[in-house]
């Protein structure tokens, strides 16, 4: 378990001191797949390098199975990330160095015989399914390749978390899906904490079950995945979901009453034609942000309703009996938008 | 004493002869008094180097600004003084350490002294090609800073440090010839005082094109040796 307590990282640069965090309150399950969003800027990286010491917190503490990790010294921390290892946006393998000798450095490093490391990357080299490129240099690879050695590579000391900072930001969005498929199967196989760093609400969305969201250095918003997808309630949270509704959807409202939609994992189907068959009430979309994963429906809806109040009511029961959605009456939407 | 007379039949015939005899084994004396003083100036440079890339304030190991001030500040100096006078001027070190400051050996001295700031110089920029990103990773995989240095950021530097050996051995050998006229062995000293002290111009040419000679075929080796130990070009 990671708990971080009342995390804060000031920066000193030439500019005057920057607040890079700001008390943080975070914890992180054993077993979570925890994401962490933001825009860039927002201090993600800072606050992923907090946990394992790359820097330092000015002020609060990172408890690792109630251990502070800020009273220990160098050689105890460099003991603590073969626990805590991490993979980058840019891989960061060794160019000169084979994919196998790239595995092994970590197991080298804390002293492992070269016997013993070899057999255990060529094993690791299975499991990222790259077993033919122990002997393959990280420029023969391409970008997705090169992330799964870099995955094995955070394995090799079998640690209990991993790390992954913008792990899929440099990926084309197939070979995304396949990383983050490997992460979700190391975590389940292997029972490994994951902690995501990333500024796409896509990968949140995919693997992980808990996310917070990060905005100039500050925890705005915290929970299960779904329940902070359905109801954000933040602006920051909102723009990361639906950056397009930031973007003035309500120009095309005639003023009428309006009703949001939130998928959840909604089973796709024709939702806005069957309640026109249904209840007779013809409602026109006023803007929409949704995904599909797999046959699943995520993200919002925002419909005009008319006709009068028990229109609406029928429609908000209509809406709300269906599983996987929920509906919010939007009555000052257009009061809250324009105090931005 | 006019120059054409230089090259007369006879002159080429003794030029032939001196090429025979005297060049083998000033090639043999330029060519160990280069390989030696360079290998001393790695053996201080190098260490020097990583001190100039580690120790900064943003370093993996920062020391202490002063420390490092006088670090820069030595190197600056050493490398602002022509080696000519250099070599005069360390003559005092230069008895101390081998007892004598004439001959080929002692000529070793003064290079070392005025290479090793040079190639520290060179493996601190050949260092600092290193991708940040990749001495980042070493240290979350619990990496420690000797660690880092000799696993990870030399490692990664070989293609560039052996591109920056092969000029610094060059230039090296550039010195030697210059050692000469403070009694170094070598062809520096055979195209000064065979060739030119004693008119033989075709002498001096001689040593000349043999220098430029051993240069290519040192240069073109290095290149050839820094491009065959980069694993970041793909078509190999």
């Amino acid at each position: 378990m990671i708990e971080l307590r009342n995390l804060s990282k000031l920066f000193t640069t030439t500019d005057g001191p920057v607040d890079a965090l700001k008390h943080i309150n975070l914890t992180i399950n054993n077993g979570d797949i925890y994401g962490i969003i933001g825009m860039s800027g927002a201090g993600k990286s800072t606050l992923v390098r907090c946990i394992n010491m790359l820097e330092r917190p000015t002020e609060g503490t990172v408890l690792l199975d109630g251990v502070d990790l800020g009273t220990l010294d160098k050689k105890e921390i460099q003991k603590v990330r073969r626990r805590i290892t991490m993979i980058f946006q840019s891989f960061n393998l060794l160019m000169q160095r084979t994919c196998l000798e790239n595995i092994m450095l970590p197991l080298r490093l804390a002293r492992v015989p070269a016997a013993q490391a070899k057999a255990r990357a060529m094993e690791l080299l299975e499991t990222v399914e790259l077993p033919n490129k122990a002997n393959s240099y990280p420029a023969q690879l391409s970008g997705g390749q090169q992330q799964r050695v870099a995955i094995a590579r955070a394995l090799a000391t079998e640690p209990e978390v991993l790390l992954c900072d913008e792990a899929t930001s440099a990926l084309d969005p197939k070979t995304t899906h396949a990383i983050l498929e490997l992460i979700r199967e190391i975590n389940r196989k292997m029972g490994i904490t994951v902690i995501v760093i990333t500024h796409q609400m896509s990968v949140v969305q995919e693997i992980c079950n808990r996310v917070a969201i990060l905005e100039n250095g500050e925890v705005v918003e915290e929970g299960e995945v779904s329940e902070v997808f359905s109801n954000p309630r933040t602006n920051a949270t909102r723009s990361l979901i639906y950056p397009e509704m930031t973007e003035g959807v309500m120009l095309f409202s005639k003023g009428g009453q309006r009703l949001r939609v939130m998928f959840n994992g909604a089973v796709t189907e024709p939702l806005i034609a069957r309640m026109a068959i249904d209840c007779g009430i013809a409602a026109s979309i006023l803007g929409a942000s949704t995904r599909s994963v797999g046959d699943r429906a995520y993200g919002y809806m925002l419909l005009d309703i008319p006709g009068g109040p028990e229109d609406l009511a029928k429609a908000v029961g209509y809406l709300s009996r269906i599983p996987d959605i929920t509906v919010q009456v939007e009555a000052e939407y257009k009061a809250e938008e324009a105090e931005k | 004493m006019n120059f054409a007379s230089a090259f007369t039949p006879e002159k080429l015939q003794e030029a032939w002869d001196c090429l025979l005899n005297e060049f083998p084994f000033a090639i043999w004396e330029t060519l160990y008094s280069t390989l030696l003083a360079t290998f001393f100036a790695i053996v201080i440079g190098l260490p020097l180097g990583v001190l100039l890339v580690t120790g900064e304030q943003k370093g993996i190991r920062p020391l202490p600004a002063p420390v490092m001030s006088f670090l820069n500040v030595m190197i600056n100096l050493l490398r602002s003084v022509p080696f000519i006078i250099l070599m005069v001027m360390i003559i005092p070190l230069t008895r101390a350490i081998v007892g004598t400051s004439v001959g080929t050996v002692a000529s070793i001295v003064p290079l070392t002294v005025a290479a090793f700031p040079f190639i520290a110089r060179l493996v601190e920029s050949s260092l600092r090609e290193v991708n940040p990103n990749i001495i980042e990773a070493a240290q979350s995989m619990g990496a420690s800073t000797w660690q880092i240095v000799t696993r990870v950021m030399l490692p990664e530097s070989v293609p560039s440090l052996i591109t920056n050996f092969t000029l610094a051995i060059t230039t090296i050998m550039g010195y030697t010839a210059m050692s000469g006229a403070v009694g170094g062995g070598g062809l520096g000293k055979l195209a000064l005082s065979y060739g030119y002290q004693r008119y033989r111009f075709a002498v001096l040419y001689l040593a000349v094109i043999v220098l430029v000679i051993i240069t290519q075929v040192i240069q073109s080796f290095g290149t050839w040796l820094a491009r065959q130990s980069d694993k970041r070009l793909k078509e190999k």
